[in-house]
């Protein structure tokens, strides 16, 4: 027997993004029924993990057209700029309205906002609240949300599948976990805002529960994911675990030392290096181009070894105990509880480990996907702003300035839309149950599901890493189309229905294979170099004629998924050159000076 | 050849009301390493020896508050708890103190959830403000009033060490409380005399016997015993204004 609830607009997600859309239609149309469905209670969500901060143009010697630039150029132009537009523009609002909310934002002392320099960001724009940024983010919105009485919230419920009728999407169909029975949510209009997919990969910043079931849901429909190549390694995380060190420690001049104590950024095009942090230079370039960084100097032995892989340092000490207190008292706490290192008094151990997916459900510049009805708001989406590499802090602003548009579209579409033939979703959450069950019900195949998690997780990254060549991106198709077949005799240890994590883990892992099959087909076929997707076996180099493009994967079942090719928007920044530290600055004295030629 | 790896025993309070009609010891043993933690161990068992046990867990880094647990007898986030300070063993787990057992290390969270929702947990703004008038000033000191208070992950650790949550499941508890005084605290916020019926009720801050064991396990620092008492003075100064002031009447 499957329970139904009726809703007006059904949210998949209770993070950041999911959050803010469920709280922006409860207050535009309070007599539309939210149900919003996350596999864990709000407060759990990832967003909980961000650190660094959220960007929005604050200063008055900042400008809208300045986080343009930088957001495009650090995308590597494969942003769609017009959506870039909409997106500097919102921002700022967004953060005040997260204030009026009671998020705790750091303060100057004259009681405004206070911002801080972050990679890639001219100017310093990136608010925060210490380094737990979007903890208290998620926190404000999840209590703000409690509010509002449309909101009904499916704690701790498993999204299986989505329900499609008539050629648009009318529902999704979830287990309560606590049971194990299902619930079918009927809606007229769909968001998902699941997050990212960085367990793919071995080494992740990533919560256990960030495993792409939103990509999945939308690509086994039909939905092309885009972008999927595009994976963000962030240059300073703990061995073993991943666990990050925020942008924010070079953000407060927080230095990266290889094994000899050298700043080895200024020879990678990012110098020069002096004392006091410059923005766009040295520690404060974008993470794509200090993980590549990492691998060169890996490569040149100048790394130091360590039971987890070879590290570098991350070196605070010269900001003191009392500033790494109050600006950073995680990092602080991390490492010495985690790792047993002081850091007022020792350099951290750090290693680049998988933290973003750049690429995601596509979505037009209103967060609609190809389905009509479905949308899509945050780290799940690619509304395209962050490109071929995101800037730190454009994620968590992200997920409040579209988590709002997504509401606000799918409430409008739920308002025009018709109602639902019952039976037949009825009939279509039967049979959705039923292939959900058949995977906790398979006896005698013997295939453990940590073992096929930890075979594709190491694939990844041997295959699809910070550089990546022809033959490992294949060898890694090869791995996933294998690993694919060998998911249909997982065997599972638990058969009850009720809090079945085992279960949980088994679709769970389903997902995962399909979108790492997304991400290593859609980087196998981009022969170029951009952004985070770099490769070594002659196509190093950006190619603006042959891959300006978006790459579209779509689903094709059993088969490896059909890479496709969509337009980028250009509007006002052609493709130049990317360059930061002295180069960077050179380019921007004469961007600008063309502009003024030009009037 | 390969040195054979350490190993330490692990024993789990299993509880499946599917299988088992009470809680029964489940004894492991897991290999490990020194940086290993307790949440390591119990993701190791289910890999590779027994898919069956439950637990929750995400973020691994002592945020996301869902991997609370009694570790030897006390409240742990098991992510932040390491194996190398529980040597030689055995360590022994349990759901946590005082909540109902859902299965195994998984307690519900529901009663938790529904006390949060209950004292208006958000801004109740003294002076309404436009987004275009922009942010509320809010100086450091201002935010010092009640930044700690806003560090609360809900773990529930807080409820476990409580004794007088494990006797009457219906008072507010240290995390709410302190999550109250959170928002009265605020400068922005003007909603304290809505949040004082919960504050002052029989589920309020007179059921605390002020024990403070709650500030000694929270893994964030937050303090929930303070906030306590600050709402003590708080809710006896609203005891006293009630007669000069009639509740009820609008001012």
């Amino acid at each position: 027997m499957i329970e139904t609830y009726q809703a007006d607009v059904a949210i998949v997600g209770a993070g950041g993004a999911g959050l803010r859309a469920a709280i922006a239609v409860a207050q535009a149309h309070p007599e539309l029924r939210i149900a919003l469905v996350s596999k864990v209670y709000p407060m759990r969500s990832h967003t909980v993990a961000a650190e660094g901060g959220a960007a929005a143009v604050t200063q008055a010697h900042d400008s809208l057209e300045a986080h343009f630039h930088d957001t495009v150029a650090g995308g590597d132009w494969l942003c769609e700029q017009d959506v870039v537009d909409y997106f500097v523009g919102q921002a700022h609002e967004e953060m005040v309205q997260m204030e009026h909310w009671g998020c705790p934002w750091s303060r100057t002392a004259d009681g405004r906002a206070n911002v801080r320099a972050f990679g890639g960001m001219k100017i310093e724009r990136t608010w925060f609240a210490a380094d737990k940024t979007g903890f208290h983010m998620l926190h404000t919105l999840f209590q703000t949300s409690i509010q509002f009485p449309s909101i009904r919230r499916f704690d701790e419920h498993f999204c299986v599948d989505l329900m499609v009728d008539e050629g648009r999407v009318q529902g999704v169909l979830a287990i309560d976990i606590a049971s194990g029975s299902f619930t079918l949510i009927q809606a007229k209009a769909v968001v998902i805002a699941t997050g990212g997919a960085g367990r793919v990969f071995r080494e992740n910043t990533n919560g256990g529960i960030v495993t792409g079931d939103g990509m999945a849901l939308a690509y086994r429909h039909g939905v092309p994911l885009r972008d999927m190549e595009f994976v963000q390694y962030h240059p300073t995380c703990m061995p073993g675990t991943g666990l990050l060190f925020t942008e924010a420690c070079r953000g407060e001049g927080g230095f990266l030392l290889n094994k000899d104590g050298y700043r080895y950024l200024q020879d990678y095009g990012l110098g020069p290096a002096t004392p006091e942090p410059r923005n766009k230079a040295m520690e404060l370039g974008p993470r794509d181009r200090l993980s590549q960084a990492y691998w060169h100097e890996k490569q040149k032995g100048r790394t130091l070894p360590g039971p987890h892989g070879d590290v570098v340092q991350l070196d605070l000490r010269h900001l003191g105990e009392a500033k790494l207190r109050e600006r950073l008292p995680q990092i602080y706490e991390l490492a010495v509880e985690y790792l047993g290192v002081d850091p007022a008094k020792t350099p951290i151990p750090v290693l680049p480990a998988v933290h973003y997916t750049m690429g995601g459900i596509v979505a037009d510049g209103r967060t609609a996907s190809t389905l009509p009805g479905l949308f899509s708001a945050g780290e799940c989406s690619s509304v395209g702003i962050h490109g071929a590499n995101r800037l730190g802090s454009n994620s968590l602003t992200e997920l409040l300035v579209f988590g709002k548009l997504a509401g606000l579209e799918a409430a409008a579409f739920a308002k025009a839309a018709p109602a639902g033939d019952i039976a037949t979703l009825a009939r279509l959450a039967e049979a959705a149950s039923q292939r959900a069950l058949a995977v906790a019900e398979r006896r005698g195949g013997g295939e453990r599901i940590a073992t096929l998690r930890r075979e594709m997780a190491q694939s990844m990254e041997d295959g699809c890493g910070i550089y990546r060549t022809a033959a490992t991106m294949q060898s890694t198709c090869d791995k996933l189309a294998e690993l694919k077949q060998r998911l249909k005799n997982v065997q599972l240890d638990d058969h009850s229905r009720g809090w079945n994590t085992e279960w949980l883990l088994a679709i769970e892992l389903g997902y995962l294979l399909d979108v790492a099959q997304a991400m290593a087909h859609s980087a196998l076929e981009r022969r170029e170099s951009r952004g985070s997707h770099q490769r070594l076996d002659g196509f190093e180099q950006r190619d603006d004629v042959n891959f300006l493009k978006h790459s579209l994967a779509t689903y094709a079942g059993d088969d490896a998924p059909r890479i496709g090719y969509g337009p980028v928007k250009i509007t006002s920044s052609a493709p130049g050159t990317r360059a930061y530290g002295a180069a960077g600055e050179q380019a921007e004295a004469e961007r600008k000076a063309k502009e003024t030629n030009h009037g | 050849m390969a040195e054979s790896p350490k190993t330490i025993d692990v024993e789990v309070l299993r509880y499946r009301p599917e299988q088992e009609s009470e809680p029964v010891w489940q004894r492991y043993t897991v290999p490990y390493t020194d940086d290993m933690s307790v949440l390591q161990a119990l993701q190791q068992i289910k890999d590779d020896q027994d898919g069956s046990l439950s637990f929750r867990w995400s973020c691994r880094m002592a945020i996301c508050g869902s991997c609370g647990m009694m570790v030897n007898g006390k409240p742990h986030l098991s992510c932040q708890t390491f194996l190398r300070d529980l040597l030689p063993g055995p360590v022994r787990i349990e759901a946590l103190a005082h909540f109902p057992i859902e299965r195994d290390l998984v307690v519900s969270v529901d009663g938790f959830v529904k006390k949060l929702e209950g004292i208006k947990p958000y801004i109740i703004p003294k002076e309404p403000r436009t987004l275009a008038q922009g942010e509320y000033r809010q100086t450091p000191a201002q935010l010092e009033q009640f930044e700690q208070f806003s560090g609360c992950i809900n773990c529930m650790l807080c409820y476990s060490a409580c004794p007088q949550f494990g006797l009457d499941p219906s008072f507010a508890g240290p995390g709410v409380l302190a999550l109250l005084h959170r928002y009265n605290a605020d400068s922005r916020d003007g909603g304290q005399a809505l949040r004082m019926e919960v504050l002052g009720s029989t589920e309020g801050v007179w059921n605390c016997t002020a024990v403070g064991y709650c500030s000694e396990v929270c893994p964030k620092g937050v303090d929930p015993a303070n906030a306590v008492n600050q709402n003590k003075v708080n809710s006896a100064k609203d005891y006293f204004l009630r007669f000069l002031s009639p509740r009820g009447s609008k001012s």
